[in-house]
C-alpha cells in the first residue's frame, strides 16, 4: 500500500518534471541567438538569404515563440518528437538508433565501476593504513581529479598506438567480411573496453572512497564485535555482515549518479566515437536542432526518473528499516 | 634476383608507355579491394544537389556523377557529358551525355533527368548564383541537353563539375515530394556516380560499394569504400597512424598535420583545395567607427604580422592569401599592396586618420570569433594591435550560431572569419564584396563594403566570356580590394589530404574529395 502510494505520487511529480523539463528547455533554445539556418547554412559552405528563409519558414521558425511551443507541447503530449531539422529524419528514430549503444556503454561503465569501486574500498577497509589502501586512495583520487575526456585520449594514445590493442573509434568494425553472431559479440566488447573503462573510472573512484567509509564505520560497530565474538570466519565477518550494511549508501550513490553516468558518456563518446545518444546530443547542441535536443532532455529526464524509483526499491530489499517506513 | 626482374620489367614497361606517348605511371592500377577513409562529420545528407559542403561533398560526389570534372591544371574535362559545346554569343551550353550512362538502379541517365536536376538545383540548392543565369534546359533528344542562358556565365563550368551539379533520377525524386526532405536522400539513394549507397548510419558510417554499370570504361577500381564518421581530430589522427584508416581529407590543425608528417608510411599534402577554396581573414566592419578609414584597416594589418601567424600560429603548414581569391586559383593577382610589419607606418596611417595617442591609447576595438580552434589568432591580433596602441577586447560567442546572427547583423567591429572559393569567384568570392549582399547572414558582405567600381568589375567578370579579359578584371578587383582593406586575408586553411603508402592516385586535383575518386586504388 504504502509501495504503491508512493509510487503513485513519484508518477504525478514525473509528469510535472517533464513537462517543466520541456517548456524549460524548449525557452532556452529559443531565446539563444541564432537559429538552425545559421548552422545548416554553415554546414553548406554558406547559403543565399532567400534559402535561409525558407529554411526558417519550413521549420516553423518564423512565428511567434508561443505558437512554437504550444505545437511542440501538443505534439510530444502525442508521443510525437518531431523531425530534426538538421537531419530531417524522425527524433524518435535517430534517438532508437542511438540508444543501444549508449545503454551498452553506460550499463557496462556503471556495473564495472560498481564492482571494482566496491571490491577496492572493501580491500582498503579491511587493512585502512597499508600499502594497498593507499594504492587505492591515490588510484581513486587519479580517477575522481582528472578530465575523463583526458583519461580518454590517454587510454587511446597508450592502448590504440602505443601498444595497439584496442581500436581507436567507433563501435563495429565493419570491414569484417560475413562476421558471425559471435564474431560480432567479441567485435563490440573490443570497442566497449577503452570507453568503458574511462567512463567507469569517475565512479570507480567515487564508490571506493564511500564504501571504504561506510566499511570503517560499519567494521567498527557492536554487532561487528558481536560477530567475531561469536567466531564467525573473517570473510563472513566482511561479506556477509559488513558490506550488506555498507552497501547501501553506495545503492544510493549509484542511483543518484546515474545521471551524471549519462553527462559523463557524452564526453566519452565524443572522445571514442562511439555511435551513442551523447554524441547525438552534442551534435545536435551545436547544430541548435531543437527537437532533437528536447527529445534527448525528454528522454534523459524519463531515465533518470525512473532510475530514482528503481534505486528506492532496491533500498527497500536491502534495508529492511525503509520497508518499514522507520527511517 | 626476382625484385631485380620485377624491376627490370616495370621499367621495360615504363618505357614503352613513354615509347607510345602516353603519359601514366608505370604502376597499373590494381582492381578490388575496401578502402577505409574517415569523415569529420556526420553529413546532414547525401545528396548533394540540395545539400552543399565538404561533408556532403565526399559521399556525394562517389554517389552522384556532374556533367564535368577537372584536372589539377583547372582544365574541364569529359565526365558525364562526353563532349560539350558553349555558342559563339555565350547563351547556350550544349552537353552531349554520354549514350551507356546509367543509374545505380539501371534507368538510363538522360538529358531530362539533367533538367530535372538543374531545376532542383536551382530552387533548393544554397548557392543561388551558380546557376541563376540558367533560364531553361532544352532536351532535343535523349543525350542531348542545352543550357538556355539569359547572360554570358563562364561560373557555369566549374558550376557543372563536381559536386556542384549532381545529376539526380527524375523517376526518384520527382514524386512530388520536396527533394530537400526526401526519404531518399538517405537510403536507397539511386545516384548517378562510380559508387553506390550500401549503408548510410548516422553517426558511425557511410559505406558505399562498386557501380558495376558505371559509364566510364574500367572503372571504378575499388570494390568498397568505408567512410567512418570519427568527429575528434586527435582520435583520427591516431587512426591514420595505427593504420585503421588508409586515407582522409580537409585534416586542418597544424599541430596534427605537422605529427602526421613525420610518421613513416603516410603522406600529408596541401595539393588539391583549390577549388575548394578556403580563406581565412581578419573581417573589419566598414560601416561604423575608426574602421570605417581605410588608414586605419590598413594601419592594422600593418601591425599585424602575417609572418607569425605563418609561424607561431600555422607552423608553417598554411599558405600565404593576400587576396580575396585563393592563391591557387588560376585568378589568383599575387602581384598586389602588401603590409609588411611596420609598427611606424602603422602609427603615421592612425596619426594621419586622426586617432592620436592619449592616456597610452588611440582606440579601443572587439573582435569576435565564432570558433575555439580561432581563438590563438584572435588573442595574437590583440596582443599585435596594443603594440600600435590600438585596446582589443576580445568576445568569445557561445557557439556558431550566436557568431553567426552577430555577423548577419554586422554586430560588430573586427571579426576572424574563415570563407570557401568555392571553385569560380562568382559562387565563393563575389558575395563578400558586392555592395548588395551586405549584411544578408552570415558569409555575406558582412563588411559592409560597397564600392561601384567594385560592383562594376565583379558584374562585367561573371559574364565575361574571354579568360584573358576576365582573368584581367580579376585582377584589377583584388588590387582594390587588397588596397581597401573590407578584410585582411592572412592566409589559406592549411586543409591537407592524409594517405598510406597502399593509396594509388589519391584525389589532388582542385576538389580534393568533392570529386569521384573512381581512379583511386589499392596497392597490393
Amino acid at each position: 500500500m504504502n509501495l504503491l502510494r508512493s509510487i503513485l505520487i513519484r508518477i504525478a511529480y514525473a509528469v510535472a518534471l517533464l513537462i517543466a523539463v520541456i517548456v524549460l528547455n524548449f525557452t532556452m533554445m529559443y531565446l539563444a541567438p541564432g537559429d538552425v539556418a545559421d548552422t545548416i547554412a554553415q554546414a553548406s559552405g554558406g547559403a543565399d538569404p532567400e534559402v535561409m528563409e525558407a529554411i526558417r519558414r519550413e521549420y516553423g521558425l518564423d512565428q511567434p515563440f508561443i505558437i512554437q511551443l504550444g505545437t511542440y507541447v501538443g505534439k510530444v503530449l502525442q508521443l510525437d518528437l518531431g523531425y530534426s531539422f538538421f537531419y530531417n529524419q524522425p527524433v524518435m528514430q535517430l534517438m532508437l538508433d542511438r540508444l543501444p549503444a549508449t545503454l551498452l556503454l553506460v550499463l557496462t561503465a556503471q556495473i564495472v565501476a560498481l564492482i571494482v569501486g566496491v571490491l577496492l574500498g572493501v580491500i582498503s577497509a579491511r587493512n585502512p593504513n597499508g600499502i594497498s589502501s593507499h594504492f587505492v586512495t591515490l588510484f581513486a583520487l587519479f580517477g575522481y581529479s582528472a578530465p575523463v575526456f583526458w583519461t580518454g585520449i590517454l587510454l587511446l594514445i597508450a592502448f590504440s598506438l602505443l601498444v595497439p590493442l584496442f581500436p581507436v573509434a567507433g563501435m563495429r568494425d565493419v570491414t569484417l567480411e560475413d562476421p558471425s553472431f559471435f564474431t560480432q559479440v567479441v567485435d563490440v566488447l573490443h570497442h566497449l573496453v577503452l570507453p568503458a573503462f574511462t567512463l567507469a573510472s569517475i565512479f570507480l573512484a567515487l564508490y571506493s572512497r564511500l564504501c571504504r567509509a561506510a566499511m570503517l564505520e560499519v567494521l567498527g560497530s557492536d554487532y561487528i564485535r558481536t560477530a567475531k565474538a561469536k567466531g564467525l570466519s573473517d570473510r563472513q565477518i566482511v561479506y556477509k555482515h559488513g558490506l550488506k550494511n555498507a552497501l547501501s549508501p553506495v545503492v544510493t550513490l549509484a542511483g543518484l549518479q546515474f545521471s551524471a553516468v549519462v553527462s559523463g558518456a557524452v564526453l566519452v563518446e565524443t572522445v571514442f566515437s562511439w555511435p551513442g545518444l551523447g554524441t547525438l546530443a552534442l551534435q545536435a547542441i551545436i547544430a541548435r536542432d531543437t527537437p532533437v535536443i528536447l527529445g534527448i532532455l525528454f528522454f534523459s529526464a524519463l531515465v533518470v526518473i525512473m532510475v530514482n524509483l528503481i534505486t528506492d526499491l532496491v533500498l527497500r530489499t536491502i534495508d529492511p528499516r525503509i520497508r518499514t517506513g522507520s527511517a | 634476383m626476382n625484385a631485380i626482374f620485377k624491376s627490370g620489367l616495370a621499367m621495360l614497361a615504363a618505357g614503352t608507355m613513354l615509347a607510345t606517348g602516353t603519359i601514366a605511371l608505370a604502376e597499373e592500377p590494381v582492381k578490388g579491394g575496401t578502402l577505409v577513409t574517415v569523415m569529420g562529420s556526420n553529413p546532414r545528407n547525401l545528396n548533394p544537389a540540395v545539400q552543399s559542403g565538404i561533408v556532403t561533398g565526399f559521399p556525394g560526389a562517389q554517389l552522384f556523377a556532374a556533367p564535368l570534372r577537372y584536372d589539377e591544371d583547372w582544365t574541364p574535362q569529359p565526365y558525364l557529358a562526353e563532349s560539350w559545346e558553349v555558342s559563339e554569343d555565350g547563351l547556350s551550353v550544349t552537353l552531349n551525355l554520354r549514350k551507356n550512362a546509367v543509374f545505380h538502379d539501371g534507368a538510363p541517365i538522360t538529358s531530362k533527368d539533367v533538367a530535372f536536376s538543374v531545376d532542383v538545383i536551382k530552387e533548393h540548392h544554397p548557392f543561388k548564383g551558380m546557376f541563376a543565369p540558367v533560364e531553361s534546359v532544352e532536351t532535343p533528344d535523349d543525350h542531348t541537353a542545352i543550357l538556355k542562358l539569359s547572360q554570358p556565365h563562364p561560373a557555369l563550368m566549374l558550376a557543372m563539375s563536381s559536386q556542384l551539379m549532381a545529376i539526380i533520377p527524375q523517376h526518384i525524386y520527382g514524386d512530388g515530394q520536396n527533394p530537400k526532405q526526401h526519404p531518399r536522400n538517405n537510403t536507397d539513394v539511386v545516384g548517378s556516380g562510380p559508387f553506390k549507397l550500401v549503408e548510410f548510419k548516422n553517426g558511425e558510417h557511410v559505406i558505399l560499394e562498386r557501380h558495376d554499370d558505371y559509364f566510364m570504361e574500367g572503372l571504378p577500381h575499388l570494390d568498397r569504400i568505408v567512410m567512418r564518421i570519427i568527429t575528434d581530430p586527435t582520435a583520427r589522427a591516431i587512426a591514420y597512424e595505427n593504420g585503421e584508416v588508409a586515407f582522409g581529407a580537409f585534416e586542418s590543425l597544424p599541430r596534427i598535420i605537422n605529427r602526421l608528417k613525420n610518421v613513416d608510411g603516410l603522406t600529408v599534402t596541401p595539393e588539391g583545395y583549390g577549388a575548394i577554396g578556403p580563406l581565412d581573414w581578419l573581417a573589419f566592419n566598414t560601416t561604423k567607427g575608426p574602421l570605417a578609414d581605410v588608414r586605419v584597416r590598413q594601419a592594422i594589418a600593418h601591425a599585424v604580422d602575417k609572418n607569425f601567424i605563418h609561424k607561431a600560429l600555422m607552423l608553417g603548414t598554411a599558405a600565404d592569401a593576400k587576396t580575396g581569391i585563393h592563391p591557387d586559383s588560376p585568378f589568383y593577382e599575387a602581384d598586389v599592396p602588401d603590409y609588411p610589419l611596420d609598427l611606424d607606418k602603422a602609427a603615421a596611417l592612425l596619426d594621419e586618420a586622426g586617432y592620436p595617442v592619449t592616456d597610452g591609447s588611440r582606440m579601443s576595438l572587439t573582435i569576435d570569433f565564432g570558433w575555439p580552434g580561432v581563438k590563438p589568432q584572435v588573442e595574437y591580433v590583440k596582443a599585435a594591435l596594443k603594440k600600435g596602441n590600438i585596446d582589443v577586447e576580445v568576445v568569445a560567442s557561445a557557439d556558431f550560431p550566436t557568431w553567426a546572427g552577430k555577423m548577419g547583423k554586422m554586430d560588430f567591429d573586427m571579426s576572424w572569419d574563415t570563407v570557401f572559393n568555392w571553385g569560380d569567384p562568382v559562387i565563393g568570392v563575389h558575395r563578400t564584396y558586392v555592395s548588395d549582399n551586405i549584411a544578408k547572414g552570415v558569409w555575406s558582405n558582412t563588411q559592409g563594403y560597397a564600392n561601384p567600381k567594385v560592383d562594376e568589375i565583379l558584374a562585367a567578370a561573371g559574364k565575361e566570356g574571354d579568360p584573358e579579359k576576365r582573368k584581367a578584371l580579376y585582377s584589377e578587383f583584388q588590387k582594390i580590394v587588397a588596397e581597401e582593406l573590407p578584410v585582411y586575408w592572412t592566409n589559406a586553411l592549411p586543409y591537407h589530404t592524409v594517405y598510406s603508402d597502399k593509396i594509388g592516385n589519391p584525389p589532388l586535383g582542385i576538389w580534393a574529395t568533392s570529386s569521384p575518386i573512381d581512379n583511386m586504388y589499392l596497392k597490393p
